[in-house]
């Protein structure tokens, strides 16, 4: 057997949420540290009460992102607004950094009119085009070729910018994997492909999805930088992206970044980990040391952040969310129209034949 | 104006589109330095450099793929799979992603785009050079299929397609790419998509077929004026979103209609075409319409002359209208 290269996994904060020895902080103001973890405690808040209303039967889907909330939020922090990100559905952290709104984000759960995607999608599908965020798609890895194209785009445009994908470590088995690095290796195109390795995809653990020893040294077979770096560390991601972005703007190709992290909660609303994994056994160590608990520490230790201001925190994105939640609750569902705009750029016979008869049926059942 | 075959009038539009628009790029297995192994690209690497005109790895759905990425940012791609045949691995792409992109995002992300593919019998290609896929496309609401059936329709589709704010599949009949000749105007015109063409008006039947079969339709027509039958000859040109106008109009006037295509029969677009046709036509039509295709197996080797739909195959589906 072939032995793979040993690659150090790249680490700031450690578990303690203390500083290496010799690490030190990435260049970014103090208030941005405190505000990063601020979105993290803000997307618990937000995925523990969606998950519940899941369970009340008020939203139909949800996916919570516990315990890998870093990952995400730090890759955003560190590309630039004109960057591109392919998100896959665990990311919204990201979105936030970027500038979704929250409203915005509860609305394309609600698939109301207020949403971006015309109530077109799944909840956990939001893109926006103003943001640079590529509207999500539910197909496993379809975005890492995309990705690759659009970055190869920036490079012919001469683009200070670069394309970057997220995907989870069970995505690596699809084909698109391959089609994306190998393409994005060919043409030197300025992309990072982002892989949480989380541990699980839904029920099957990392050892079932590969023989290779980690995410990361499936670079070295496309010719690209395959880097390794401790998903649960903000710093580390903050500092392992902003490499890998100057690689790409540099002209010097694309990295794949594997992120090791966890998957506290389930794959989604309809799903069960208890019937694959124990909490105790599997889940336990990862609680110790998931991001939040490390951020909490370092800021606490540097007199940046206190539980009292933690508890007002999370009291006002509570409040904050409930009024988008009202909010979206009271907007109403899109106009018909928008079941057939968009197929096309413009309404071609047949769909507008179809309307009709659509109208028709409605209006005869007193619907319209 | 000069004398082209398919590809010289293929190779001829992308010219003038990359000459036009700087946005256009073309790539695709062998479709760079090489020019594609059936030259539609010759010359565009040399002219345009190596940015704009590209080998891909041998990985249809990493093209159909990185096509989507260079669409949303803005760049017009023509991305070639060599073969039709070869194309369902990019499967995923096309009907998942390409086809859906606009409507999942509300508007915001639309991918226009053509993908040009050879596709067709009567080659000698056996199974897997000889398919006529497009039916499987026409199930998936948002993409364009366009099939030109001459070098002079190649030429003005394409450059319509490339302008076209929609993703297109643009299926090129290979049995006819360097056999089927045309005047070609060698400045820049389009053909409307949409828009079918009364390639030879008649009264009594009519024939409606694309890509490499027209030509065969067109033989078949002759043999039937022969024996005295009148038939109106439609080159359909564009599958989706067809011209249902053109079409009800032709059969309302000769009341009789014969679908053909090379593709199996079952689900194959002909299948549509009558089903659309009888509902909006019924009290038109003397006789039901009928289908002459490729037979429900695959595209066999040996037996390309039983295979493929000929004149005398398809004077004796006009015949069994008329005589219904």
């Amino acid at each position: 057997m072939a032995k793979a290269p040993k690659l150090p996994v790249h680490q700031i904060l450690d578990e303690n949420g203390e500083l290496l020895k010799g690490a030190s902080v990435p260049d970014m103001p103090k208030e941005d540290i405190v505000d990063l973890f601020k979105t993290i405690l803000k997307v618990r808040v937000i995925d523990s009460r969606m998950f519940k209303m899941q369970r009340q039967g008020r939203i139909a889907f949800y996916m919570a992102t516990q315990g890998e909330e870093a990952t995400h939020v730090g890759t955003a922090y560190a590309l630039k607004p004109q960057d591109w990100m392919f998100p896959q559905y665990r990311e919204h952290g990201a979105a936030f950094v970027r500038g979704l709104t929250l409203q915005q984000f509860i609305n394309q759960i609600f698939g109301n009119s207020g949403d971006l995607n015309k109530g077109r999608q799944m909840p956990m599908h939001w893109g926006s085009r103003n943001l640079n965020l590529v509207t999500i798609s539910s197909p496993l890895g379809t975005q890492i070729p995309q990705c690759a194209g659009a970055a190869y785009a920036m490079k012919i445009k001469k683009k200070d910018s670069v394309a970057l994908a997220f995907f989870g470590e069970g995505t690596t088995s699809e084909g698109d994997f391959h089609a994306g690095l190998n393409f994005a290796g060919v043409y030197k195109a300025p992309a990072i492909f982002f892989c949480r390795n989380n541990g699980w995809a839904i029920s099957t653990p990392f050892h079932r999805q590969t023989a290779a020893e980690n995410i990361a040294v499936k670079a070295v077979a496309y010719g690209i930088e395959g880097v390794r770096v401790d998903g649960n560390d903000l710093f580390a991601v903050i500092d392992i992206v902003r490499q890998a972005r100057e690689r790409a703007v540099k002209g010097n190709g694309p990295t794949l970044i594997e992120a090791l992290t966890y998957r506290l909660s389930s794959h989604s609303t309809s799903d069960d980990p208890s019937a694959y994994r124990s909490e105790e056994k599997d889940d336990g160590p990862w609680k110790l040391k998931e991001p939040a608990v490390r951020l909490r520490k370092f800021l606490g230790n540097q007199g940046l952040w206190s539980m009292k201001e933690e508890q007002d925190w999370e009291k006002a994105c509570e409040k904050e969310l409930l009024d988008a939640i009202k909010v979206a609750e009271n907007t109403p569902k899109p106009e018909m129209d928008a079941l057939f705009e968009d197929i096309f750029d413009e309404l071609p016979w047949n769909l507008r034949e179809q309307k009709n008869q659509l109208i028709t049926f409605l209006k005869n059942e007193g619907k319209r | 104006m000069p004398i082209m075959n398919m590809i010289e009038a293929i190779n001829n539009a992308l010219h003038l589109s990359f000459e036009r628009d700087p946005d256009v790029v073309a790539f695709g297995e062998d479709s760079g330095y090489y020019g594609g192994v059936f030259r539609a690209t010759k010359g565009l690497q040399e002219k345009y450099g190596t940015e704009r005109c590209f080998d891909a790895p041998i990985c249809e759905q990493g093209i159909a793929g990185f096509a989507f990425g260079l669409a949303l940012y803005g760049l017009k791609p023509v991305a070639e799979i060599q073969f039709s045949d070869y194309m369902y691995p990019a499967f995923d792409q096309i009907v998942n992603e390409i086809a859906k992109s606009r409507y999942r995002s509300g508007g915001q992300w639309p991918v226009p785009m053509v993908i040009r593919t050879p596709y067709g019998g009567g080659i000698n290609g056996g199974l897997y050079h000889s398919q006529s896929p497009e039916s499987f496309y026409t199930h998936a609401p948002g993409i364009k299929i366009v099939i030109p059936s001459d070098p002079y329709e190649a030429k003005g589709l394409l450059l319509a397609s490339i302008k076209d704010q929609n993703p297109v599949l643009f299926f090129e009949p290979k049995k006819i790419y360097r056999s089927s000749k045309a005047d070609v105007p060698t400045d820049y015109y389009e053909i409307p998509i949409s828009k079918a063409r009364i390639a030879k008006e008649g009264s009594q039947v009519t024939l409606i077929g694309w890509g490499a079969i027209h030509h065969v339709n067109m033989d078949a027509a002759k043999l039937a004026e022969k024996e005295g039958i009148s038939v109106e000859v439609i080159d359909l040109r564009t599958i989706i979103p067809y011209d249902i106008e053109t079409l009800d109009a032709s059969v309302k006037k000769t009341g009789r209609c014969v679908i053909v295509h090379e593709a199996p029969r079952t689900s194959g677009f002909g299948a549509e075409l009558s089903a659309t046709l009888h509902e909006r036509n019924m009290l038109h039509l003397h006789a039901p319409i009928q289908r002459m295709t490729g037979w429900d197996t695959h595209y066999p080797f040996s037996f390309d002359y039983e295979y493929y739909p000929n004149p005398k195959r398809i004077l004796w589906a006009i015949k069994q209208t008329l005589e219904f």
